[in-house]
C-alpha cells in the first residue's frame, strides 16, 4: 500500500510536454499514404506475372523508383507510430516495453533499408 | 500487461436468489455483492420485485430493495434527479445514472455492476480516489496574474455560451471508466471527464494560464492515450462529449505550432 498522496500519484512525474509531434506525424504520414499505397497496388496488379526483367523496366522510370520508394517510406513510419502506441498501451511490463520499443524501431529501420536498397538497386541496375 | 481474467479473489461466485413474496408484475435484478469484511469473492444475488410497488427508475428499485429486502445492500445516491453524480454504476451493460435509468428500457433481467475497472469498496461502491486526484491536477478553477477586477471577471455571451456541453458535467465518472484507454492506463491517462474539466477551463475567455494548462497536458500518457473510442460520449447520463472536448484540446496543441 503506497502511503503516497492521491495527487502525488496523479501527477506522477510531470508531463513529458511532447505527443503532439508524434500524433500529428500519424496523420501526415496517414494523408500521404492514401495516394503512395493506392500507386503500389496499381503498381502491383499492373506487374502480375511479369517477369523481373519488365518489372526492372518499369522501376528504371525515376518517377516510379520515386513513387515506390516514398511509399514504402510513407508506410513504414506510419507503421512505426502506430505500433508505438499500441505497445505503450498494452506492455507494462518495464523491461519487455523497453525491448519491445526497440524492436520496433530497428524493425521498420532494417525494413526501410531493405526496400530502399532493393529499389535503388533496381532502378540503377541494368 | 492487460490481464484478460479476473485474479482468483475477484472472481464472480452464484448468490442468493430472493424471491417475491407474490406474483405481480415481477421484475429480476442481478445485483453485484461483494464484502470486504467476509474475506468471501464476489457473487451477484437475484432480487425479484413486483414492479406494481416499485418506482419507474433503477435508482427506485434498488432502495426498494434496502429499505425492503436486504438492507445490506451498499450503494450511493443522493439527489435521484441526475445532478448529483453519486449513482453511477453500470447498468445492462453501460454506465450510467441509476436515478435517470428507465427500469421499462431494459430486456430480461437488470444487471447491475459497480462501474467498471475501479477498485471496489463494497457492493457498487467503487473507490473514486484517482478519479478526484486527476479532476485535482487539472487545476479546475480560474487561474489570472491580472489583480481582480473591482466586481466580476466580464465576458460576452458568445464566450460564455462556449462553455454549453462543458460545466454541465458532473463528475459522475461514466465516461472515464467505460474507456478502455483508462482501464488500461488510467494511472497516467486523465480519462476523459479530467480533460473534458480541462478544456471546459482551456477556452474560458477569462482564463489567463491557457499555455501552462496545454503545457502541462501535452503528454503522451495524459491527453495522447485517447484513441477516439467513443464510448465515453455513448456513456455520458449527461449528454456531453468528453471525445469532442479531447478532440479539440488536440486542434489546440496543434494550433499553437502551426
Amino acid at each position: 500500500m503506497s502511503m503516497r498522496t492521491p495527487l502525488s500519484r496523479a501527477r506522477g512525474l510531470g508531463s513529458a510536454r511532447t505527443g503532439t509531434e508524434h500524433w500529428w506525424l500519424q496523420r501526415v504520414t496517414a494523408i500521404a499514404n492514401l495516394p503512395l499505397v493506392l500507386f503500389m497496388i496499381g503498381f502491383v496488379v499492373a506487374h502480375l506475372g511479369a517477369t523481373r526483367a519488365e518489372l526492372a523496366a518499369s522501376v528504371h522510370h525515376p518517377i516510379v523508383a520515386i513513387l515506390l520508394a516514398a511509399a514504402f517510406l510513407s508506410v513504414l513510419w506510419h507503421m512505426r507510430l502506430g505500433m508505438q502506441v499500441i505497445i505503450e498501451d498494452y506492455v507494462h511490463t518495464p523491461a519487455l516495453k523497453l525491448a519491445a520499443l526497440l524492436f520496433n524501431t530497428f524493425f521498420t529501420l532494417l525494413l526501410g533499408v531493405a526496400a530502399l536498397y532493393a529499389i535503388i538497386t533496381m532502378a540503377l541496375g541494368t | 500487461m492487460v490481464a484478460l481474467t479476473l485474479p482468483k479473489n475477484s472472481r464472480i461466485q452464484p448468490g442468493k436468489t430472493w424471491p417475491a413474496p407474490d406474483s405481480g408484475d415481477i421484475r429480476e435484478f442481478r445485483i453485484y455483492r461483494w464484502n470486504p469484511d467476509d474475506g468471501a469473492n464476489p457473487r451477484i444475488d437475484t432480487y425479484q420485485i413486483d414492479m406494481r410497488k416499485c418506482g419507474p427508475m433503477v435508482l427506485d428499485a434498488l432502495i426498494k430493495i434496502k429499505n425492503e429486502i436486504d438492507p445490506t445492500l451498499t450503494f450511493r445516491r443522493s439527489c435521484r434527479e441526475g445532478v448529483c453524480g453519486s449513482c453511477s454504476m453500470n447498468i445492462d451493460g453501460t454506465n450510467t445514472l441509476a436515478c435517470v435509468k428507465h427500469i421499462e428500457e431494459i430486456k430480461g433481467p437488470v444487471k447491475i455492476y459497480p462501474l467498471p475497472h475501479l477498485p471496489v469498496i463494497k457492493d457498487l461502491v467503487p473507490d473514486l480516489t484517482q478519479f478526484y486526484a486527476q479532476h485535482r491536477e487539472i487545476e479546475p478553477w480560474l487561474k489570472t496574474d491580472t489583480p481582480e477586477p473591482q466586481a466580476e471577471w466580464r465576458q460576452s455571451h458568445e464566450d460564455r455560451a462556449r462553455l454549453d456541453g462543458l460545466y454541465e458535467c458532473i463528475l459522475c465518472a461514466c465516461c472515464s471508466t467505460s474507456c478502455p484507454s483508462y482501464w488500461w492506463n488510467g494511472d497516467r491517462y486523465l480519462g476523459p471527464a479530467a480533460l473534458l474539466q480541462a478544456y471546459r477551463w482551456l477556452i474560458d475567455s477569462r482564463d489567463e494560464k491557457t499555455g501552462d494548462r496545454l503545457d502541462n497536458l501535452e503528454d503522451p500518457f495524459r491527453l495522447y492515450r485517447c484513441h477516439t473510442i467513443m464510448n465515453c460520449a455513448k456513456a455520458c447520463p449527461k449528454g456531453l462529449s468528453p471525445a469532442r472536448a479531447i478532440a479539440e484540446i488536440k486542434k489546440l496543441m496543434v494550433e499553437r505550432r502551426l
